[in-house]
């Protein structure tokens, strides 16, 4: 594969100016808050600039190869390398971690979670950007890896410290179940790395060389990979850390895990497990897609029992990655493109839910659908962004979560060939029926907490007719969108709608590098 | 060769080191039961030096001498300083390493 | 003009800016949405006159643009195939297969583009006096507006996927405005119904248009060099002879499901009684003229792919017109029973949808269409009369028996419109109904669908009897409840009646603002700015219907030249070239010139095109035969004589022998508990399925989540940690510790065992040493010997 080295500096900088700026903040003194938020926003900025300048020099006309390529040599021995580099698969993903990264940093200015202290609150989320980034560049294994797993230990301080009541045993479920998937993964890398001649762990070398490994080795190598992607992605029925971990982790954390980490699963599997192993993706694609099919209906059983709305969107992950996961399943170029466009709609959309769901319940201080009701009464601009917000996630077209759906769904009516037609088929009738579910779930959720009059709960002042009940603590708060929250959410808010419109703007850079990545399959 | 006679004479004066040692209670006693083993030991050494027509067991007869002179030296003064402090050189009253 | 040649013909055909720039029409109100959105609430009118004015805009566009198609078709010969107007441009393009967006404009399009302008910009205007004061008129401006929007983008889509855009923009917007006072509980559950239902049926959409794709795409790349999401693309597959018969009927069928879902149809309508819980300006916009006829809409478009797919002219039966059969019969059947003037009208809207189904699935392509249109115009008309009704006299209540009666001394205007209008959909000659619903049940009966025609006149009967019962309750009779100037506080009719009564009331302080509304006065006549909108479309519900006035000859059926596509196996070339918007030449095969006898008859539909492609088939048209009509207007009259003497026993004189018949006769009883419960349909989705699924399942499935696959996961914890303690106690503390301590036991016991060895005494020592000497040396000695 040709590597295009021009300018390869952005990709280290922009991967790593996190660091930098955590070293600066280890220098503030821990009581000054107001300059750790500003440090830390100017990073995020300053980090975002050096994505859109990245943005700005990628070869649109060569999206398919991996572009700003650095290799220097790293760890010789067990010869890995500093191999980064980026191509049309990648670029969206990486910019979008800096996109995330950015509108949390403005979130936090007035929304540090309990306990406070934004010196590590920040620090930490800085240092998850920094693993975020690097893991849609690596392209050496052994990065990939440690990228992998430095994304892992802020999330779970996050959820740990900063985190809901049952943070602890939250926290500790994400970490152990990602921990054991990795521990999985790097089984597998190492195998493939011996089965390859110990030669190399940079991708490009494996892609060419992990086909001629033998057929039933390939299967074994791809289950360690799967176990440990599908626990990231969340698929079924590895997911149940991810209801838990949503709802116990603060907003910041909730958005972060939604819009990038869940898709550093599924990104592992277009980047790796697949093309690296095409006869063994081959093999475990029909029960990908049956997992994929069973979560997209679990996914939207599940919303429909949950009674706290974060664990319900929580859920809808669980079913919008299974339509990601379709999509990858059905290993044509058609369907990457899919699951890929899915991956950052989701990314956008959900990310906005779980904002919208953090700021329900800074105001409400409850996420119970019970007790909440007429928000579009009480909160209208508030009630207005999740009803777009829950049009989009259903799959509405115009919006940005369509694209992500239907050419899924399209896909799995011809997957590649040597796969069963029929059962893909079958999959692509469930699916479709998936999106009736999730119409379901999102507007029952929307017609209990938005329409409606407001609970008296929480209308100790909203009547005007006198002053406060006793029981009246807290409902002052109950205030419509704030300034902050606007800079944060419009952006996001304008992408769902632009990539709706457009879906263009995506596929062509995606388009080339899917299909340079399923040449493998010889299609 | 006379090789048995030596050897002969050697093990005649190491048993009666050996029942010096274990058998006198008077501590100069016990050494000079030791000074015996270690000059039966000699005696055997040269016996098969000669035998062999080699100085190794020379040598080695000579260093002995020497240790067992410093062995002497030491285990007297140790002797007189027992003696000095107990009044006495019965070994059985010397008892305090008992385990 | 050149269908006599026997070489290939060529025609030139006349297109126009408007007519090239029909794509610019759904752009407008989009745009007007936007600005409604954030700018509404601070111009004078509060964004109405921004949706107004893009409404009048996209009216007087799509009206050039239908000018210029007529100059378009009529310029020549009745059998020539006009093409489209197309333009597309690529949306996006994944994997090479590549999507556009853009126009396909033909008489189809535009005529039910131009109704949808039309019905939208006089529903604006009515809606400028009907929501006055209400709390989100803005936002119902906004929603209005983006909802033409949709309905415009999906007529005039270019391809599958942008009708999907429209189609599911329109369920948003119907979602938005059913559920328009949604602080009623009642009312945002059936915007959610609505919603759901027409959202499950859309799963046939999705799998129709994926499986369609797939099936068609290889040979319209080949032939026309398009993909096959396109319609011309589809229609042109679908005719060529290739399809196989799975392919086409699966997607033909998926594609039917979802029609079902968006038009009302049997099984799935009832969510549109429901829908009435909205304000009525959007009953009468989306619920009867405009969005429901989508799915009719979408049949009609994708016609070829019915037609081949449920083999229509080779049958008696298939599953369109049994769905449609089905629609008309049940839904006319539970109009009698309902005492809310808005869910008579909106099971009538059933009904009359289920004609234009039946019409589709029979082979009445054109009659269909022209129901469509003229429908269009006479229930927009019923449903704005209703809600004058409601404004004015009832005091928002649609409660025919309890607060309607007499009102025709009121209101002269609302109630000649009405009748106009009732008249017109009963079916009466000369009213605009007569000639659409009598040409669907003519041509069923001519394409050998009988017993279709059958129940199509059934239902025509049971029309104008429930609709005489309406017409009596509401305008004749002695006036009741409201209407007769009755304080109105706790009645509470309906969900509606409440919604609005709500509305007015918290958005202007207190009860000032009623006594303008009528509670004070009585009934009375509405305002201009309803009036007018009613007096429009009552001429159009008499006028339209001349449009293909059939009994009248050849020349009087204009719509049949200017909006059915002709049968004509063109040139597969010239059709690509149109298909990608090249200039407007077809070459026509000479195959499709024999008309010796006037007698037309194309190859289209009926056998594979040689050499050529066809986009429409070939359909027959009955003939119209005035002892045929004679016939269907006799069993309308009857109807209406039967219903009308019969409400006034009932309701009038309360004669004893009927009231109260349905308690007393068990047969009556029972069907009278069928209709009430709507055939226990809503019961057995709600009730079963839908608490099945809600409840019982994903309670289930959560169960199984939280104490099977989670319970596992914890479990795995639990036993880790119970078998980490295990270990802890037993390996640890006693294997592995134990034999530490254990050792140290043993040196204990050791020492203490050897303890008298070490007696201290020289002696001693020296004759262990020796003695271990000793035994060294005998061991020696006998190893070596």
């Amino acid at each position: 594969m040709e590597l295009l080295r021009d300018n390869n500096w952005v990709l280290t900088i922009g991967t790593f100016l996190p660091i930098v700026g955590v070293l600066i903040m280890l220098f503030i003194p821990k009581a000054d808050e107001v300059a750790h938020k500003a440090v830390a926003l100017a990073t995020a900025v300053a980090t975002l600039a050096v994505g859109v300048w990245t943005l700005v020099l990628f070869d649109y006309g060569q999206a398919e190869k991996l572009q700003f390529v650095t290799d220097v040599e790293w760890i010789s021995i067990i010869k890995s390398s500093y191999l980064i580099g980026l191509d049309g698969i990648s670029l969206p993903m990486y910019f979008l971690s800096m996109v995330v990264t950015v509108l949390v940093m403005i979130y936090s200015w007035d929304h540090i979670p309990n306990p406070g202290n934004p010196k590590a609150f920040l620090i930490l989320m800085l240092i998850l950007q920094t693993g975020m980034a690097g893991t849609f560049i690596a392209q050496d294994l052994v990065l990939f890896f440690v990228f992998f797993e430095v994304v892992l230990l802020p999330m779970y301080f996050m959820i740990g410290v900063w985190g809901g009541e049952q943070r602890q045993y939250a926290s500790l479920k994400f970490f152990l179940y990602t921990m054991f998937g990795s521990a999985l993964m790097l089984v597998a890398f190492l195998a493939l790395f011996f089965k390859t001649g110990a030669e190399s762990f940079a991708i490009p070398y494996l892609v060419e060389n992990g086909a001629s490994i033998a057929r039933n080795t390939q299967i074994w190598i791809f289950a360690g990979m799967f176990i440990g992607f599908a626990v990231k992605v969340p698929m079924f029925p590895f997911h149940t850390w991810l209801p838990d971990a949503h709802t116990q982790a603060p907003t910041q954390g909730s958005v972060i895990l939604a819009a990038i980490l869940l898709k550093l699963g599924t990104y592992g599997f277009i980047r790796i497990a697949i093309p690296v192993l095409p006869e063994a993706a081959k093999e475990w694609a029909p029960w990908i897609g049956l997992l994929a099919v069973i979560g997209i209906i679990y996914g939207a059983l599940g919303c429909l029992a949950q009674t706290d709305m974060k664990r319900l969107i929580a859920f809808s992950s669980v079913a919008h990655m299974g339509f990601v996961m379709l999509g990858i399943s059905t290993l044509t170029p058609f369907g990457f493109n899919a699951a890929l466009f899915g991956m950052v709609a989701h990314g956008l959309i959900t990310g906005m839910l779980f904002f919208v769901a953090g700021s329900v319940k800074e105001r409400y201080h409850t996420l119970e659908i019970k007790r909440l009701s007429g928000m579009l009464k009480q909160v209208p601009r508030l009630g207005w962004i999740m009803g777009f917000c829950a049009m989009a996630s259903l799959g509405l077209p115009g919006l940005a979560g369509f694209w992500g759906e239907f050419p899924a769904i399209l896909s799995a009516y011809s997957p590649a060939e040597g796969l069963p037609e029929e059962t893909f088929r079958t999959f692509m009738v469930i699916a479709a029926i998936g999106t009736v579910f999730a119409a379901g779930y999102l507007l029952w959720l929307y017609q209990r907490t938005a329409f409606g009059e407001p609970s008296a709960e929480f209308t100790g002042h909203g009547d005007g007719h006198g002053h406060g009940h006793g029981h009246g603590d807290g409902h002052d708060d109950i205030h419509d969108v704030t300034k902050f929250e606007w800079i944060a959410w419009t952006p996001l808010l304008i992408s769902i709608v632009v990539f709706g419109v457009y879906p263009q703007l995506m596929f062509d850079v995606l388009d080339p590098a899917v299909k340079a990545t399923l040449a493998v399959f010889g299609g | 060769m006379l090789v048995n006679q030596f050897l002969m004479l050697g093990a005649v004066l190491f048993c009666i080191g050996v029942y010096g040692v274990i058998a006198r209670r008077n501590a100069v006693l016990v050494l000079m039961s030791i000074e015996l083993i270690l000059n039966s030991v000699n005696i055997n050494l040269l016996a098969f030096a000669l035998r062999n027509g080699s100085a190794d067991g020379h040598t080695f007869a000579l260093y002995v001498i020497a240790v067992a002179a410093a062995e002497v030296g030491v285990g007297l003064a140790m002797v007189l300083l027992v003696y000095r402090n107990r009044k006495s050189i019965a070994l059985d009253d010397l008892a305090e390493m008992k385990g | 003009m050149l269908s006599a040649s026997t070489e290939a013909a060529e025609a030139v055909f006349t297109s126009g800016w408007f007519l090239d720039h029909v794509w610019i029409v759904p752009i407008i109100p989009a745009v007007a949405f936007a600005l409604i959105i954030f700018f509404g609430k601070r111009l004078p009118m509060k964004g109405s006159e921004l949706g107004i004015i893009s409404m009048l805009a996209t009216l007087a566009m799509s009206a050039a643009a239908a000018y210029q198609w007529i100059d378009r078709v009529e310029a020549v010969d009745k059998e020539v195939f006009v093409p489209p107007v197309i333009k597309a441009w690529t949306w996006w393009s994944s994997d090479g297969f590549s999507f556009g967006i853009g126009q396909h404009i033909d008489g189809l399009a535009l005529i039910v583009l131009c109704v949808v302008a039309f019905i939208s910009t006089l529903v604006q205007i009515y809606s400028v006096e009907y929501l006055h004061g209400d709390r989100r008129y803005t936002h119902f401006f906004a929603s209005l507006t983006l909802f033409s929007a949709g309905m415009m983008n999906m007529v005039i889509a270019e391809n599958m996927l942008q009708l999907i855009l429209g189609w599911e923009i329109m369920g948003l917007c119907s979602f938005m405005l059913i559920g328009h006072w949604w602080e009623d509980g009642a009312n945002s559950r059936a915007a959610l119904k609505a919603f759901f239902t027409t959202r499950t049926g859309d799963i046939g959409l999705l799998v129709g248009t994926s499986v369609l794709f797939f099936a068609a795409n290889e040979w319209t790349q080949k032939t026309l060099g398009i993909s096959s999401f396109t319609i011309r693309g589809l229609s042109a597959w679908a005719l060529s002879g290739e399809p196989s018969s799975t392919a086409i009927t699966v997607g033909a069928v998926a594609l039917f499901i979802a029609c079902i879902g968006k038009s009302g149809q049997f099984p799935l309508h009832t969510w549109l009684p429901d829908a009435m819980a909205g304000p009525t300006p959007v009953s009468s916009l989306l619920h009867s003229s405009t969005m429901v006829v989508a799915g009719v809409f979408l049949v009609a478009r994708l016609y070829p792919v019915f037609f081949e797919g449920m083999n229509i002219l080779g049958t008696n039966v298939n599953f369109i017109v049994v769905i449609g059969g089905i629609t008309i019969v049940i839904a006319a059947a539970l109009a009698f029973v309902q005492n809310d003037i808005k869910k008579v009208l909106a099971y009538s809207t059933v009904s009359q949808l289920g004609y234009m189904m039946m019409g589709l699935g029979a082979g009445a392509w054109l009659p269909a269409v022209f129901h469509i249109f003229t429908h269009a115009f006479f229930k927009a008309c019923l449903f704005l009369g209703a809600g004058s009704i409601s404004h004015s006299a009832s005091h928002h209540s649609f409660d025919m028996k309890k607060d309607m009666g007499g009102l025709r001394k009121y209101m002269p205007i609302t109630f000649m419109t009405w009748i106009v209008s009732t008249l017109a959909l009963c079916g009466v000659f000369p009213f605009s109904g007569f000639f659409s619903k009598d040409e669907i049940i003519d041509n069923v009966g001519h394409n050998g669908y009988n017993l279709f025609m059958i129940v199509g006149l059934v239902g025509a009967f049971l029309t104008a009897a429930y609709m005489t019962r309406a017409t009596y309750l509401t305008f004749f009779g002695t006036s009741r409840g409201a209407s007769a100037g009755e304080h109105h506080d706790d009645a509470h009719g309906s969900h509606d009646s409440h919604a609005t009564h709500d509305a007015h009331a918290h958005d202007t302080h207190g009860h000032d603002d009623h006594a303008s509304h009528g509670e004070s006065q009585g009934p009375r006549e509405s305002g201009k700015l309803i009036t007018v909108p009613l007096i429009i479309l009552a001429v159009l519900a008499i006028g339209s219907g001349f449009l293909n006035a059939t009994p009248f000859g050849e020349k009087w059926e204009k719509l049949k030249v200017w909006v059915e596509p002709r049968a004509e196996v063109v040139d597969a070339t010239s059709v690509a070239l149109v298909a990608h918007g090249g200039p407007g030449e077809v070459r026509a095969l000479p195959a499709a010139e024999e008309s010796e006898d006037g007698h037309h008859s194309s190859p289209c539909g009926s056998e594979t095109p040689k050499d050529g492609v066809c986009v429409a088939p070939q359909l027959n048209h009955a003939k119209f035969k005035w002892s045929k009509a004679a016939m269907s207007l006799i069993i309308v009259f009857a109807g209406i004589l039967i219903s009308w003497f019969l409400s006034m026993q009932l309701y009038e004189r309360k004669n004893k022998a009927l009231v109260g018949l349905t308690q007393r006769n068990k047969l009556l009883g029972a069907g009278y508990n069928l209709l009430a419960n709507k055939y226990y349909l809503d019961a057995l989705y709600e009730n079963v399925i839908v608490k099945a699924i809600a409840y019982p399942i994903s309670r289930g499935a959560y169960w199984i989540n939280q104490k099977v696959l989670d319970g596992a996961v914890n479990g795995a914890g639990i036993v880790a940690r119970v078998s980490a303690g295990w270990v802890y106690r037993n390996i640890d503390q006693r294997v592995v510790d134990g034999a530490v301590n254990s050792s140290g036991a043993a040196a204990q016991g050791a020492g203490s065992a050897l303890r008298p060895v070490q007696s201290g005494k020289v002696n001693q020592y020296g004759a262990l040493l020796f003695g271990a000497a000793a035994i060294g040396a005998l061991v020696l000695v006998i190893i070596n010997t």
